[in-house]
């Protein structure tokens, strides 16, 4: 019915004079359906799944970070109003209503940005409007604080979609990813929203918790090193921090939703596995080194692995951003490379580099622009053990 | 560990290409393949490892002022200031390093000198090679100082020049608007790789 329908309105948009706006009803035809053709570019899934579905699987990993997220935005404000809450007493259609108030405009603001663009693109240079938006446009609130203002949100989108996409000519021909350049370009631009004690919890959502100020527990780690050991690093606890009870960015607090992301993700095949496990395994080596090297001043430089995993977004990170197929080592060798290099980093940053307290962003930008180099390394001694298996000179 | 120091500054903190933007002609021209920045990028390490130090040590025993007493005597030497002359002898000593380097490749790799082409002698020009004795002297390193400072910038270029040659070769599966291909997407991609080496500013060794 519907497919009998979009046929027959196909000739309209493909030679009559509707020509111009075929992308749109590309778009719609195969959001619908699996479409008959083959992918000619980007990256290749050779299956039955084709780009669009890969980017739906991603999209459906993030809901229960998505919904979470929108939960915990109106929790932390409610928490602002009300201490002695906790989650099992907070009312929860309360926190989802709070947390819509801070999470949708932002949405609806790169939704309408991000996609216009996409769509003036798309009917420009004729290409397809892509699934990889809704990824981007997804990824993209849930990596910012509630607090960000709205004319910002549609610059970043802007810059991630336009610098970051678009001028590479679309959806899998892209260097860096497009979500994370938005937000390396509000950060550079305008630190002061962006990072800091004073953004991560929404005051939108109720005008009662006026002013109130929470640090994530990350930069409550660095601005407290010099207190002592033994007590807790935060009030947050273990729990908490993996469940994902505590002030940050909307959608990546939470490492349990991260995980069941990450378990859909790698159930699907749409994330590599291979990335995940060395981006953990590069942090926990590396934080280890740093817990080993530290002086007993430093106290940041001796966090355990376990805190540096369930803290900030790294989880978020590792398993949504890093895995990215487009911006991503496309080797399997090098994916391993890629994402050892990308935990490090990023403990590297949180340790070391007192301009950032997060460095997973951070890391995961400079491993895409390091990507093809690794790549093209890998494919190089690939080549060579071939040839002298072979016995080719 | 001040020397490690050093040039770990020198590649990542203080990249030349991409933190200074220094050497960008060489940089934006010669990657377009791999292959070729990485024989580049090898170059100008080595003219690097050897123009620091001798400039080091042509400013610290003739140009500085009082820098000719082991020459003139402690009070003669004393009001002679020949600083003036740093560029002129700075330049000197890396157009002698760049013709001997060149001369190896020529007669080691035929190859990687044609595929080099122009930029080879150039480097004579490279605004990163003078840039690294200038800074050099205004951080007042000494001769080991100096050569790890060198090394560490010559790495640095080389670095961000192959990582630059792998995404423009990986560029051309993509479909850049005609109007930025070639040049202009280049510099566009150097201000993304810019930002992302940011993860480093603020470091403090």
């Amino acid at each position: 019915m519907l497919r009998k329908l979009l046929d027959s309105m196909e000739p309209t948009f493909k030679e009559g004079k509707l020509k111009r706006l075929y992308p749109f009803f590309e778009a719609a035809d195969t959001f619908l359906y699996t479409p008959g053709t083959k992918t000619k570019s980007g990256p290749h899934v050779r299956d039955g799944l084709d780009l669009k579905r890969a980017m739906i699987s991603v999209v459906i990993a993030l809901i229960p970070c998505t919904l979470f997220g929108i939960w915990n935005a109106g929790y932390q404000s409610m928490l602002a109003h009300n201490p002695e809450l906790t989650p099992g007493t907070a009312n929860f259609f309360e926190a989802m209503t709070h947390g819509l108030w801070a999470f949708l405009p932002i949405y609806i603001v790169t939704l309408a940005v991000g996609g216009t663009l996409e769509a003036i693109f798309s009917v420009v240079r004729k290409h397809e409007i892509n699934e990889g938006f809704l990824v981007t446009s997804l990824l993209f609130p849930l990596i910012l604080p509630p607090t960000i203002p709205l004319w910002q949100v549609a610059l970043g989108i802007a810059f991630g979609v336009v610098v970051g996409k678009e001028i590479f000519g679309g959806t899998g021909m892209n260097v860096l990813n497009p979500a994370l350049t938005g937000r390396l370009f509000l950060y550079i631009a305008y630190p002061a929203q962006i990072s800091g004690d004073k953004v991560w919890i929404s005051e939108r959502a109720g005008q009662w918790a006026d002013g109130y100020s929470g640090a994530t527990p990350l930069a409550d780690f660095y601005a407290n090193r010099a207190a002592d050991l033994a007590t807790p690093m935060t009030d947050v606890s273990a729990f908490n921090a993996f469940m994902g009870f505590m002030p940050g960015s909307i959608g990546e607090t939470s490492v349990l939703c991260c995980l069941l992301g990450a378990a859909y993700l790698i159930f699907s095949k749409v994330g590599s596995w291979r990335i995940m496990l060395s981006c953990v395994i590069g942090m926990v080596v590396t934080t280890l080194l740093c817990n080993g090297l530290a002086p007993d001043s430093n106290r940041y430089m001796a966090v355990s692995p376990l805190w540096q995993f369930l803290v900030g977004g790294f989880a978020f990170g590792a398993v949504f951003m890093a895995t990215d197929p487009v911006s991503a080592a496309q080797t399997n060798t090098g994916r391993w490379i890629y994402g050892f290099l990308i935990g490090a980093l990023t403990v590297v940053v949180r340790v070391l580099n007192p301009a950032y307290p997060e460095g997973i962003m951070l890391a995961i930008i400079f491993m895409n622009v390091f990507a093809p180099t690794i790549d093209y390394y890998v494919t190089k001694a690939n080549i060579k053990r071939r040839e002298a298996r072979l016995g080719v000179q | 560990m001040e020397l490690v120091n050093i040039f770990i500054k020198a590649v990542f903190i203080e990249n030349m290409a991409l933190v200074f933007f220094l050497g960008m002609c060489s940089f934006l021209a010669v990657s377009k393949k791999v292959e070729t920045a990485n024989g580049l990028g090898m170059a100008v390490v080595f003219v690097l490892l050897i123009t620091t130090p001798l400039n080091n040590l042509i400013s610290n025993y003739f140009l500085k002022e009082g820098a000719l007493s082991w020459l003139l005597g402690a009070e003669r030497a004393a009001g002679i200031d020949l600083t003036f002359l740093a560029f002129i002898a700075y330049i000197a000593t890396i157009a002698a390093t760049v013709q001997l380097v060149e001369m190896t490749i020529d007669k080691f790799s035929p190859a990687l000198y044609a595929s080099l082409g122009v930029f080879l002698p150039l480097i004579a020009v490279n605004c990163a090679i003078l840039g690294s004795s200038l800074f050099m002297d205004l951080k007042e390193l000494t001769l080991t100082q100096s050569a790890a400072y060198g090394v560490g910038n010559g790495v640095g270029f080389w670095l961000a020049i192959v990582a630059l040659a792998a995404i423009r070769e990986k560029l051309k599966y993509s479909n850049v608007p005609p109007a930025l291909r070639g040049l202009g997407i280049t510099f566009m991609i150097t201000g993304l790789m810019a930002m992302a080496f940011t993860i480093f500013g603020g470091i403090q060794i």
